[in-house]
Formats: C-alpha cells, sequence, structure tokens
C-alpha cells in the first residue's frame, strides 16, 4: 500500500496541453481544430487523476460514465477496457468527450481542480473512444434474445439514437424514423466538421445498424406517418425530435436577403456541404463581414463557420457580457485565438436594407447588466441613446429554438406544456398517453447532448419495463441497467 | 429512393416524372408537395404534386428546367433513381364545396392545379380553369384539366389560341359573373396580378407560394414569407396562404437570394455537360 502511494508522481499542476491545429490555418479549412492525444499525452493525463475513493467526477456527469473506474483503466493502459467502461453509461463517448460542457459538469467537480487544473475527463473520454474506432476492435455488444415487440423512435439525435441502441440490445426490435435524409440530429446539421467529423458520428450510426435497428430517413412524422398511426403499428413510441423550430427576434429587416437562422446556416453548411459549393449543388452565402447574433455553442459555431467560408470579418453580438456566454468555455476560446470579434453588451435593435433587400447594417444598443432575472443571470437593458451601426452583409441569428409544433400538433391528446415542449417525466419519458415516451431536447428544450442521451436511456429502460412487464424482467434477469 | 416509373418531355424545357413512392402516395393530398434531392451531392428542392396515385403507389411531378438541379433532373431517364424523397410536406389545399372556384394556372403552375381541380370537383364545386402561355405551344396539361374542369379558358400572349392576353383578363370576366374562390398557383409575379385583380372583387383568392427551401419541416426559416405583416414558414404555414395579404415584393426579392451562385453552378452544369469535341 505505502509502496502504492510512493510510485504515484507528483501531480502535474497543469493539464496536458491537447495538440491544435494552428489558429490562422484552421481558420481556413474545416478539419478538426482540437487534433487529440497521442498515447504518451493521454497516459500522462490520466496520470494526474488521484483515483479517489468517492469520486465526485461521476456525479458532476448528468448521465455519472464511471470516470475514475476507466481512468484507472487508462493508467493500466487498458485503453480498449476503459472504452467499454464508459459505454456502460454513454452511447456515444467520442461525440461527449468532444463536445460536454465538462467546465460545468464532470470537471468542475474534480478534486484535482481544487488545487490544480482538474483532470481533463472529456479529452480522455475522447482519446479512448478515438483508440477503440481506430483499433477497429468492435467491443462485443451483449444482445438480449428477441421479445418480439416493436418499437419507434421518432428522430434520430442523441436521445432517439440512445434509446435505439438500448432498446435494440435488450431484444426488441427498433426502427427509427427520421425527417432529414440523413440521420444524427444536431450531430449530424448542427455541430460543425471542425468540431465533431461527421465520420464519427457516422460510425456510432453504423453501430446501431449492427445491432439490427432499421433507420427510416425521409420520414416526416406528423405527414408520412402521425405518432397514432405508429402506435397501431408498434408497441411503444419514443418521440426525441429536438427543438428545431428557429426562433427570430422580431426585428425590422429580418427577413431581408442575408439574413439566416443558425439553424438554416448550418444546414446549408454541415448536412448539405455547401462549403465545397459547386461541388456540392447547395448554395451559401460566402466572404463579407458576418455578424452573429447570441452567445451560446450555436452562435461559436455559426460564427467560426463563417470564418471558415471565407468572411473578411466575423463577429459576435451578444446582450450580456464574458461571464454569462453560455457556450462552452473551449470554443469561446477558440473563436478568439481564430479572430472572432466580440461585441458584448450589445443588443440588435433592427437590420438595414441595402436599397435592394439585402442587408447593409445592423443596429445595435450598447447594454448594461442589472439584477438578476428568472434565469438567475443578471439582465440586460438598453443604455439609452447608445445606438450604433456595425456595416455587414450577413446576420446570423443564434438567439435560441423552440419546439418544432409538426409531432406534439399531430398527435392526439399528448399533454404539451405552456411553450409547447412535451410534458414527460424525467426519470421515465413516460408522457400523458400510454406507451408514448419523449425526451431530449423536445422535453427539455435546447440542452446537451449529454442529458438528451441521458434522457433517451431512462425511456428505455421505462418502456422496457413497460413492454415485457416486471415479472418477465425479473425472469431474464435484466434488472434496471440491462446494458451493464 | 424513388424510381423513374415514367418520363413524358411535355415541352423543350418541361418534363413529367412518375415517382415510384408508395408510402408518400398513400398519404398525400392535393396541394401538398415533395422535396427531392437527385443524388450524393445534390441540393434539396421542393416540387409540388402533378398527381397522386395511391393504386400503383406512385406520385407524379412536373418541372421546368430553370437551373442546374432542375436540368440535371431532366436527364434522369425511366428506371433511374432519385436518391432521396421526402413528404408530403405543407398542408393540404382546404376542400370543401364552395360554390364556384376558379383556378388560374401559369406555367408549370398548372400542373399541381389538377389533383386540386380533381379534390373540389368531388366536393361538388363548379371548376372554371384560367390557364395562360405565351404561345399555343407553350400550354401545358390541357387535357387534364379539361377532363376535370367544367370549363377551361386559354389565354395566349399571342393570341395563337383561345383568348389574347393574359389570365387575369379572362379571370376578370369570370369575376365579373360571379365566383366563390380564386386558387392560383404558378410565378409569383402571376400570382401577385391574380391577387390584386380579384381585390376590388372581394373574393377570396388562394395562392401556393414557392419560396427557397431547405428542409421542408419547419426547421431553418429559409422559406419565410409575410403575410399580413407577420412572418410564415412557407414550408410547415403553407405553401398555401391568403393571397391579398402577401408581401408578393418579400417574396420576389427572397426567391433572388441565390442568384449569382444558381448562374455559377448552372454555367459550371452546362461546360461539364458538354463534351470536349
Ligand atoms: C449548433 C449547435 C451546437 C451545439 N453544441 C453543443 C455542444 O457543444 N455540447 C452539447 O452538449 N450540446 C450542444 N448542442 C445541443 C445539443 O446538440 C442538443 O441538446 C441535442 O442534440 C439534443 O438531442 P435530441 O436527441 O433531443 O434532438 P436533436 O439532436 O435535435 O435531434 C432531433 C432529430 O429529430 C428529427 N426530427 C424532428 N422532427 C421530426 C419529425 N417530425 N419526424 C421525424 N424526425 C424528426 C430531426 O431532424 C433531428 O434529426 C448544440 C446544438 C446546436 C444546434
Ligand atoms: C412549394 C414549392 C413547390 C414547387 N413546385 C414546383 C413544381 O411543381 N415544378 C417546378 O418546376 N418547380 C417547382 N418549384 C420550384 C423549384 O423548387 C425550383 O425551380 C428548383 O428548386 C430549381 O432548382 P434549380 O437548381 O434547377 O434552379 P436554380 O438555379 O437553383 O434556381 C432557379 C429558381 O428556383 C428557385 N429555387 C432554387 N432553389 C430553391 C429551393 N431549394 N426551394 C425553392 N425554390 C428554389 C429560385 O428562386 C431560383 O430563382 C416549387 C417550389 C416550391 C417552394
Ligand atoms: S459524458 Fe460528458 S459530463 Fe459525463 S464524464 Fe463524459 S465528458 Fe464528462
Ligand atoms: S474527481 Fe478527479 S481526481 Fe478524483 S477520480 Fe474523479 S477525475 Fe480522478
Ligand atoms: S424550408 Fe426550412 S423551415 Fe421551411
Amino acid at each position: 500500500m505505502a509502496d502504492e502511494v510512493k510510485k504515484r508522481p507528483k501531480i502535474i499542476p497543469k493539464q496536458i496541453p491537447m495538440p491544435e491545429q494552428d489558429p490562422i490555418e484552421r481558420g481556413k479549412n474545416f478539419n478538426e481544430v482540437a487534433l487529440g492525444f497521442t498515447e504518451e499525452q493521454a497516459l500522462a493525463e490520466a496520470q494526474r487523476c488521484l483515483g479517489c475513493l468517492k469520486p465526485p467526477c461521476v456525479r458532476g456527469c448528468p448521465v455519472e460514465v464511471p470516470i475514475k473506474d476507466f481512468i484507472i483503466l487508462m493508467q493500466e493502459k487498458d485503453f480498449i477496457g476503459a472504452a467499454n467502461k464508459i459505454k456502460e453509461k454513454s452511447m456515444l463517448p467520442a461525440v461527449c468527450g468532444r463536445v460536454c460542457p465538462q467546465e460545468d459538469q464532470c470537471e468542475k467537480v474534480c478534486v484535482v481542480g481544487k488545487k490544480f487544473d482538474p483532470v481533463s475527463i472529456g479529452r480522455l473520454e475522447r482519446f479512448v473512444a478515438d483508440y477503440e474506432r481506430q483499433s477497429g476492435t468492435k467491443s462485443k455488444v451483449e444482445m438480449a434474445s428477441s421479445t418480439g415487440k416493436k418499437v419507434a423512435i421518432v428522430g434520430s439525435g442523441p436521445s432517439g439514437v440512445t434509446a435505439a441502441g438500448d432498446l435494440a440490445k435488450m431484444g426488441h426490435n427498433v426502427t427509427i424514423f427520421e425527417a432529414l435524409h440523413k440521420p444524427g440530429g444536431v450531430l449530424i446539421y448542427g455541430i460543425p466538421e471542425f468540431r465533431l467529423p461527421k465520420s464519427i458520428v457516422a460510425s456510432e450510426i453504423d453501430g446501431l445498424k449492427d445491432m439490427g435497428v432499421e433507420i427510416k430517413t425521409n420520414a416526416v412524422i406528423g405527414k408520412l406517418y402521425t405518432v397514432d398511426e405508429l402506435m397501431d403499428d408498434f408497441d411503444a413510441v419514443f418521440i426525441g425530435t429536438g427543438a428545431g423550430l428557429p426562433v427570430f427576434m422580431g426585428i425590422e429587416g429580418e427577413n431581408l436577403n442575408g439574413v439566416y437562422s443558425a439553424n438554416e446556416f448550418l444546414t446549408r453548411t454541415n448536412l448539405m456541404k455547401a462549403y465545397d459549393f459547386p461541388e456540392f449543388d447547395t448554395p451559401i452565402k460566402i466572404g463579407g463581414r458576418v455578424v452573429v447574433i447570441g452567445g451560446g455553442n450555436v452562435a461559436m459555431d455559426s460564427v467560426r463557420t463563417a470564418l471558415r467560408l471565407g468572411a473578411k470579418e466575423a463577429s459576435i453580438v451578444y446582450r450580456r457580457s464574458h461571464e454569462e456566454l453560455p457556450a462552452r468555455a473551449e470554443e469561446v476560446h477558440h473563436a478568439k485565438e481564430e479572430g472572432i470579434k466580440f461585441e458584448m453588451l450589445t443588443g440588435p435593435i433592427k437590420i438595414i436594407d441595402n436599397g435592394e433587400g439585402w442587408v447593409k447594417a445592423i443596429e445595435c444598443m450598447r447594454m448594461e447588466l442589472v439584477e438578476p432575472d428568472d434565469s438567475g443571470r443578471r439582465r440586460p437593458i438598453p443604455i439609452e441613446g447608445s445606438e450604433f451601426q456595425i456595416d455587414c452583409d450577413i446576420v446570423i441569428m443564434a438567439i435560441g429554438t423552440n419546439a418544432n409544433p409538426l409531432v406534439p400538433q399531430s398527435t392526439s391528446d399528448l399533454e404539451l406544456n405552456k411553450r409547447g415542449y412535451i410534458l414527460a417525466s424525467e426519470e421515465t419519458g413516460a408522457t400523458s398517453r400510454p406507451g408514448i415516451f419523449a425526451g431530449g431536447d423536445i422535453v427539455t428544450g435546447s440542452a446537451t447532448v449529454i442529458l438528451a442521451m441521458g434522457a433517451g436511456r431512462k425511456a428505455a429502460n421505462a418502456i422496457h419495463k413497460y413492454l415485457v412487464g416486471e415479472e418477465d424482467e425479473e425472469l431474464s434477469g435484466n434488472g434496471d441497467n440491462p446494458v451493464s | 429512393m424513388a424510381k423513374i416509373l415514367e418520363k413524358r418531355k411535355v415541352r423543350p424545357d418541361v418534363y413529367f416524372f412518375r415517382l415510384s413512392t408508395p408510402e408518400i402516395a398513400k398519404k398525400a393530398k392535393a396541394g401538398q408537395f415533395i422535396i427531392l434531392i437527385l443524388h450524393e451531392h445534390g441540393e434539396r428542392i421542393p416540387i409540388s404534386l402533378a398527381d397522386i396515385n395511391p393504386e400503383d403507389g406512385s406520385v407524379s411531378i412536373m418541372f421546368m428546367t430553370v437551373g442546374k438541379t432542375s436540368t440535371e433532373m431532366a436527364t434522369f431517364e425511366v428506371g433511374d433513381e432519385i436518391a432521396d424523397v421526402v413528404g408530403p410536406l405543407g398542408n393540404p389545399s382546404h376542400v370543401k364545396n364552395f360554390g364556384k372556384v376558379v383556378l388560374v394556372g401559369g406555367g408549370f403552375g398548372v400542373a399541381p392545379l389538377y389533383p386540386i381541380a380533381k379534390a373540389l370537383k368531388a366536393a361538388g364545386n363548379e371548376i372554371v380553369t384560367v390557364m395562360g402561355a405565351r404561345n399555343a405551344d407553350l400550354l401545358l396539361y390541357e387535357e387534364e384539366m379539361a377532363a376535370t374542369s367544367d370549363k377551361v379558358l386559354v389565354t395566349t400572349d399571342d393570341g395563337s389560341k383561345g383568348i389574347k392576353g393574359v389570365v387575369t383578363l379572362a379571370l376578370e370576366d369570370e369575376l365579373k359573373a360571379g365566383v366563390d374562390l380564386v386558387l392560383a398557383v404558378g410565378a409569383a409575379i402571376m400570382m401577385k396580378f391574380v391577387a390584386k385583380t380579384t381585390e376590388p372583387y372581394n373574393v377570396k383568392t388562394i395562392v401556393s407560394l414557392n419560396p427557397i427551401m431547405v428542409d421542408g419541416t419547419g426547421m431553418c426559416g429559409a422559406c419565410r414569407v409575410s403575410i399580413g405583416g407577420e412572418t410564415k414558414f412557407g414550408c410547415t404555414d403553407g405553401p398555401e396562404f391568403d393571397g391579398h395579404l402577401v408581401d408578393w415584393d418579400l417574396l420576389m426579392s427572397r426567391q433572388r437570394m441565390y442568384l449569382k451562385e444558381e448562374k455559377e453552378a448552372m454555367e459550371r452544369y452546362s461546360c461539364n455537360c458538354v463534351p470536349i469535341s
């Protein structure tokens, strides 16, 4: 015992830096910004973990990834074992390692972080997931024997994909219905290539297909079939349609040419590959000066995408201050390195026409922060007489999304909240209709990948119970977490 | 994937396809549209349904070769497959017995009128179809419309067939005789003038708008139109709107958003298409 303690080297106070593409160079391409640890770097970072007896980091993670356990496996160089350990709790480690707001979750409470930099849990997670994928070893998925039950999943974002994977493992016959022509939800149409390579999402989706999940793309539920019709053919339905309705501000000039919702801008670029126009047929306006309204991940993704498309100047306009920026810290840091301008404490009031139906400038007001509002954040109010204009050619609205009404409105007796989101139990995803479950952004409003996955997993467990009943479950010995 | 079951060249620049889409055919209603993607590198383009056949599991479309995608689509042959077809999208036309309905079609707009005419006729309406073109050779879907209408009025700019003049001329005569509903499909400019013509007569006028779209499911907002001063999404709130409330200038301006890029794509496509001799 004493020996072991001695063996542990002194903690390196700083995180092992992850190699990144040069900021100027990467502003011109769509390749991934952060290049990932080498094996040596990963091992060195893993060594920084103390292997706490009661690891607080695990409780910091919304799905309680066994962080300590997987890092210890890493310290023993058992990277495949580490990957399998994470997969007990998270379906998409390669994704979460890249996009989780770790600084607010697992890493926020890491014990090492009290004195030094916290352990880079997300980066380690990314490393083992990438290692596993690149090694070509597919971890064997334990599949229960068929239950003969059919489950329909509406939407192929992180919540739907997680629910589908879990239910397939439990022996159910799963079909995903996806409105777009490619599965993956926001991971495929929203989050850009330079932050989350699409090949990673595709390989996770392939894993689902290997498990026998059928994916029907181009299937808009509410149009091609209603949820009620799905209930005729399936034993249960999970709704994971996300919060896909773009919000506009309702200011003058918002319908001018050159004004995009972030959804449109990112969909054209990521899903339709407009950055490779005319090689790909979907056009997008490029070059010029681009202003992005908002301060979340969506705004950062939009502004950095605009830069990569060749914008002369790309700026964020955000009505609060730096501290309130909801985006992941790493993205803000990267954006600054790349030369993105930040107009903080600034709120747009109208978009100005060049006389031919195109954006010429955006008129803004400076803001100051007063006492906190309902969200607990300090509230911005405009400073009188502070109007000024920013000349620009493109304005991108990244101020949030709402529930897309297609599914809620076409499903009978489905209870919604005031804002049109589906009312569902946080623990089980159960909605007001027996057999219909829901989770992810369509229940919570825009949240995070890992929360959507967590919701998909909880719903899968509840659906399993609903389908096979408690008794059968005991017989098959599956218990509450059949995946582990 | 949707296989092309039938292809017809209706005019040098207009093609008719019948596509094998059993699920969509079962669900689609008059007034709705589909979005299709030709191949891996393709864009998503919306096209109205020109016929719906649940029995043989097909839907038909009629399209004009206006740019790269439509021109490329015209090279597809019977048996070829269109990579992605999604639908039915948009809201179906409101069908009930209105009384006397005048349908106005310009260009390829006559094609989507056909299923609408069928549905309105079945609901007991008296159908008058007004269709126009520059000259007799450019008229489309005449027989089909004749089969579903009580009366067909043809207008040509040069007088080579029917009434010499534009559609609004023939429409005006009908309006004077009394009309309960007007429904117009075609180029924005034509629909704008139809709406202008009916306004003094206070006749409800439905138009089917065609703003630029991406997803067609309410996710992107590319299809924003202004109706009575309120922003609506063409794909999920429409495509049909009250013609008297539409901000036509905005629609036409937004349709031109990618003019430069569309031209570039077309030029590049034409170059690649012509073999070097
Ligand atoms: C640009 C952007 C960047 C983001 N960055 C981060 C980040 O860095 N970290 C993080 O944790 N979170 C991030 N998020 C948030 C995160 O992506 C979402 O919270 C998460 O994807 C929600 O998952 P979901 O499964 O609920 O829905 P979604 O991912 O939205 O997927 C819903 C799917 O359902 C489909 N669908 C919708 N309607 C229908 C219908 N009627 N019929 C069939 N299919 C339908 C949609 O096409 C879509 O594929 C970001 C979001 C965006 C937009
Ligand atoms: C609801 C709806 C129904 C339609 N029905 C038909 C139809 O039945 N027959 C038909 O020939 N055309 C129809 N259109 C128009 C058709 O979508 C465009 O002609 C097509 O996208 C042109 O593509 P292109 O590459 O050949 O031409 P482009 O060179 O790309 O464009 C030519 C014109 O088409 C319009 N356009 C381009 N891309 C889009 C897009 N993604 N969405 C909408 N418009 C676009 C532009 O305004 C442009 O002026 C419809 C459009 C809508 C929105
Ligand atoms: S899933 Fe996200 S929050 Fe959980 S451990 Fe991994 S990076 Fe941290
Ligand atoms: S809290 Fe930090 S040091 Fe402790 S087990 Fe978790 S990652 Fe390791
Ligand atoms: S086409 Fe995207 S919202 Fe209508």
